[in-house]
């Protein structure tokens, strides 16, 4: 029995309401409990910040698409991959880093959980083996549904339970966590070489909507009552003008409600909002309507987003979005990948550099960070950056920083080329707003658990959760004035303790700890009708044998797996 | 300008990394400290002083540091890497990647260089008397941003990928080169006094090349528009101006569509 006591920090656990009290936090073997024997091992925090572990919600961190990333920009990893250590491997690569660097970077950031957002279904055994080279983190992943024939044939034909009947057989199969969108029926329109950019634009063949799909997916995911609602990359992505459509998938969530055991109350979870909230009709008088599309969120209490930060660096954009990066190369010139993944996605990678002293690429910093700063509810907004499509993970703390300083966001926004034009097309110079702590563990802790309906695990301090724990060289009575030092803060925690192990000391790996890949397993009443039509298009259409479809058990040797029973 | 000398005394069983012979590394050492740096010999992280006698006197700054290497350098690689000043004089070969991601000063290698000569170059001047293989003045593996300024000079042949991605500056092959020159180049120019067997300027966008032998096999991309006489090295030539690669895109300036040009000695 292993027993830690985290010792005088000053806790922040929003799920508590816990707002600075100087308080310990005891371990025992990987839960947090009341309190701990004398013999426990002592952890010193007086002075320092200690929050739970984080949880991202959207990263594309495991699977073809990166792994095609890493291979096509070798570039990635040179000069900046950093020498070998000893008894860790090595960590390679900037915005597509190797798994080991992955795992690293997260723990080193005090992240416990990482949700891999894309995860084309076919392809899954791929996914599963890379979570499993990562360490550290736990991690589960979103099979992608909207572009999915079966789907597109059901919810054409309005036929729910069938839908979910699918749905739930596909989440089994590839051990993943819940239903994912990307670019509704675009990206199979993306087959005939077209793109659905609005909401009533019908997907070719299958003459189904947009809206059709993400409605019927939305309530095929209540009836299923999966710990995680819908979790959408809307139509448009990247379009200068395209916040209307943002505005009118949003509303297709009104009047839903959520129906689950796991403490969830949105129905729509919509990502990387920054590439989506872009006013204007060209790149010429492109502007932000961060305001406009807030002003939505925060009255809509039933969804729930995620920033896509930009962070200003070069990377990768990799999305199931097939039509957007073939779009994106026709702008950029640079080297574009693509592949078409037979009856359910498809997926594209093109190197992208967000440049300070572009334009377009300033007003887009300054887009994520306003949807940050107009939140009215940060149990609703989380922190991230769509890594690496907006910015590496790793950027994180530098997102917080901006979040929690106008300073600092004055001081970037000095450097750019057209800051007064960045200026005018935004409302960053104005907002005096700075989140405080409590607030940044609500959008980077308690609220994502709550979002993925796993507070009963993480995000929190409370006796019962997961053991972990981290520790921040931040004094919450006398925040640092230059915010750099909440940067570094965030970048390497003191101490970071995993599943009840330290993981990180003094911002280093202590050790690989004990990695966990969660999967829903949603058990509906046997459907013939379905079970006959995979048949069917395994036979048909697929390349592959639906005996070798399946993620094998031997691929996800870590699991913990969340039941969902829809019989009762 | 003070000059260092190394002295080769031992060949390594494996190839050495020496990233550190640079006059920037160099300059305002003693020859003791200057045999106190890193090479490398696989993983192994060895001294400069494990293979090279070190004498003479490095100057202040890299551009007042001058480096002979007095003996073969065939086993030893990155020669001058990120150099931004100063002069190496290699007597003799030397391996892959003399002079890469180099910003500014001269290398000159008496005899031949391997592979990656050059290579994503900024500034500065390589001379080779010998011949050079592939990857002359090339971008980085996967790197869209080759060569950016600088002047290459191999007096006898070149292999394949010579300029791939360039960006701007000159590279000049005395002899003959084999294959693929300045790929998907979007400027510079690369002089080739001898034949090339083909895929010359292949998705290449702008820039120049000149090719005052032959070319084996022309890529169907470039089209001949005119016959023109120009300067090439100090000496003049008629030559077949054609454009391309018409596969490409074509960007514009001034209202005009830009191509990149392929001049060969007209027959
Ligand atoms: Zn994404």
């Amino acid at each position: 029995m292993a027993e830690i006591l985290v010792k005088n920090g000053y806790v922040i656990d929003p799920a508590q309401k816990i707002d600075g009290d100087v308080a310990d936090v005891a371990i025992r073997d990987d839960k947090i409990v009341e309190s701990v024997s004398s013999g426990a091992r002592v952890i010193d925090a007086r002075g320092k910040v200690v929050m739970a572990g984080a949880l991202d919600v959207h990263a594309h961190v495991a699977g073809p698409k990166v792994n095609v990333g890493r291979l096509f920009r070798p570039e990635d990893k040179l000069f900046k991959s950093p020498e070998a250590q000893p008894n860790y491997r090595v960590e390679m690569g900037f915005s597509v880093p190797s798994t080991f660097k992955t795992g690293y970077d997260y723990a080193r950031m005090g992240y416990a959980f990482v949700m891999e957002a894309a995860m084309p279904p076919l392809h899954s055994p791929h996914v599963h083996e890379e979570i499993h080279d990562t360490p550290i983190i736990d991690q589960a992943a979103l099979p992608v549904f909207a572009n999915n024939w079966f789907v597109l044939e059901y919810l054409k034909k309005g036929e729910i339970e069938n839908s979910a009947a699918y749905v739930a057989w596909l989440i089994r199969a590839t051990k993943g966590y819940g239903i994912k969108l990307v670019n509704p029926g675009g990206t199979e329109a993306w087959g005939w070489g077209l793109n659905c950019l609005k909401l009533d634009d019908p997907v070719p063949f299958f003459d189904v909507t947009p809206a059709e799909i993400i409605t019927g997916l939305m309530k095929t995911n209540e009836y299923l009552g999966l710990p995680h609602s819908i979790h959408i990359h809307q139509n448009s992505l990247g379009d200068p003008g395209n916040y209307t459509v943002t505005l009118d998938s949003l509303k297709l969530a009104k009047g839903m409600k959520a129906k689950n055991k796991f403490g969830r109350t949105q129905v729509m979870h919509s990502t990387h909002l920054q590439f989506h909230s872009y006013g204007g009709d060209s790149w010429a008088n492109f502007e932000s309507k961060a305001k406009d599309v807030m002003n939505y969120v925060n009255q809509q209490k039933n969804i729930t987003i995620d920033l896509g930060c930009v962070t200003l660096d070069e990377t990768t954009t990799m999305t199931a979005d097939g039509p957007f990066e073939h779009h994106l190369n026709a702008l950029n010139h640079l080297k574009w990948a693509n592949t078409d993944v037979e009856l359910e996605t498809a997926a594209g990678v093109v190197p992208y550099i967000y440049d300070k002293d572009i334009k377009v690429c300033g007003i887009q910093w300054a887009i994520g960070l306003e949807l940050g700063l107009f939140t009215k509810d940060c149990m609703r907004t989380f922190i991230t950056t769509d890594h690496p499509n907006a910015g590496p993970f790793f950027r994180y703390p530098r997102v917080i920083k901006w979040l929690m300083s106008q300073k600092a966001r004055e001081a970037t926004l000095e450097t750019f080329k057209h800051r007064d034009k960045v200026i005018d097309a935004t409302e960053i110079h104005g907002i005096d707003r700075e989140l405080t702590l409590y607030e940044i563990a609500q959008m980077t802790r308690a609220g994502p658990a709550k979002a993925l309906g796993l507070a009963g695990m993480y995000g929190s301090l409370a006796p019962g959760m997961d053991a972990n724990v981290a520790v921040f060289n931040l004094d919450y009575k006398k925040m640092p004035s230059n915010p750099e030092k909440i940067e570094q803060a965030f970048q390497r925690a003191l101490w970071f303790i995993k599943s009840g192990e330290i993981v990180v000391k003094d911002g280093e790996i202590t050790s690989h700890g004990n990695k966990r890949t969660l999967w829903v397993n949603a058990k509906v009443k046997e459907n013939p009708q379905v079970v006959r039509d995979i048949h069917e298009k395994f036979i048909k259409d697929y390349t592959v044998n639906l005996d070798n479809y399946p993620v094998r058990d031997y691929l996800a040797p870590n699991p913990f797996v969340i039941d969902v029973d829809v019989e009762a | 300008m003070a000059t260092v000398t190394l002295t080769p005394y031992k060949t390594p069983e494996l190839f050495l990394e020496c990233t550190t012979i640079t006059p920037d590394a160099f300059c305002g050492k003693a020859p003791q400290e200057i045999a106190e740096l890193e090479v490398r010999e696989g993983k192994t992280k060895l001294r400069m002083g494990d293979y090279f006698h070190v004498e003479g006197k490095a100057g202040k700054t890299p551009e007042e540091t001058e480096i002979q290497i007095l003996g073969d350098c065939t086993r030893v690689k990155y020669i001058g890497f990120k150099m931004t000043g100063g002069a190496i004089t290699v007597n003799g070969n030397a391996d892959m990647y003399v002079g890469g991601w180099m910003k500014g000063g001269k290398i000159h290698v008496t005899g031949n260089v391997h592979s990656f000569c050059g290579i994503a170059m900024e500034g500065g001047e390589i001379l080779v008397d010998g011949k050079a293989e592939n990857y002359v003045g090339c971008a980085y593996r996967g790197d869209w941003r080759g060569m950016r300024g600088g002047t290459i000079r191999i007096r006898g042949s070149a292999g394949n990928d010579i300029g791939t991605f360039m960006l701007g500056g000159t590279i000049i092959i005395e002899k003959n080169a084999f294959i693929h020159v300045s790929t998907h180049a979007e400027g510079g120019t690369i002089i080739i006094k001898g034949n090339v067997e083909g895929r010359v300027g292949g998705q290449m966008v702008k820039g120049d090349i000149y090719v005052l032998g032959e070319v084996q096999y022309m890529l169907p991309g470039f089209q001949k528009i005119e016959q023109v006489e120009k300067e090439v090295d100090g000496a003049k030539v008629k030559l077949d101006h054609y454009i391309g690669d018409l596969g490409e895109r074509h960007p514009k300036s001034k209202g005009k569509e830009i191509y990149a040009n392929l001049f060969v000695r007209a027959t």
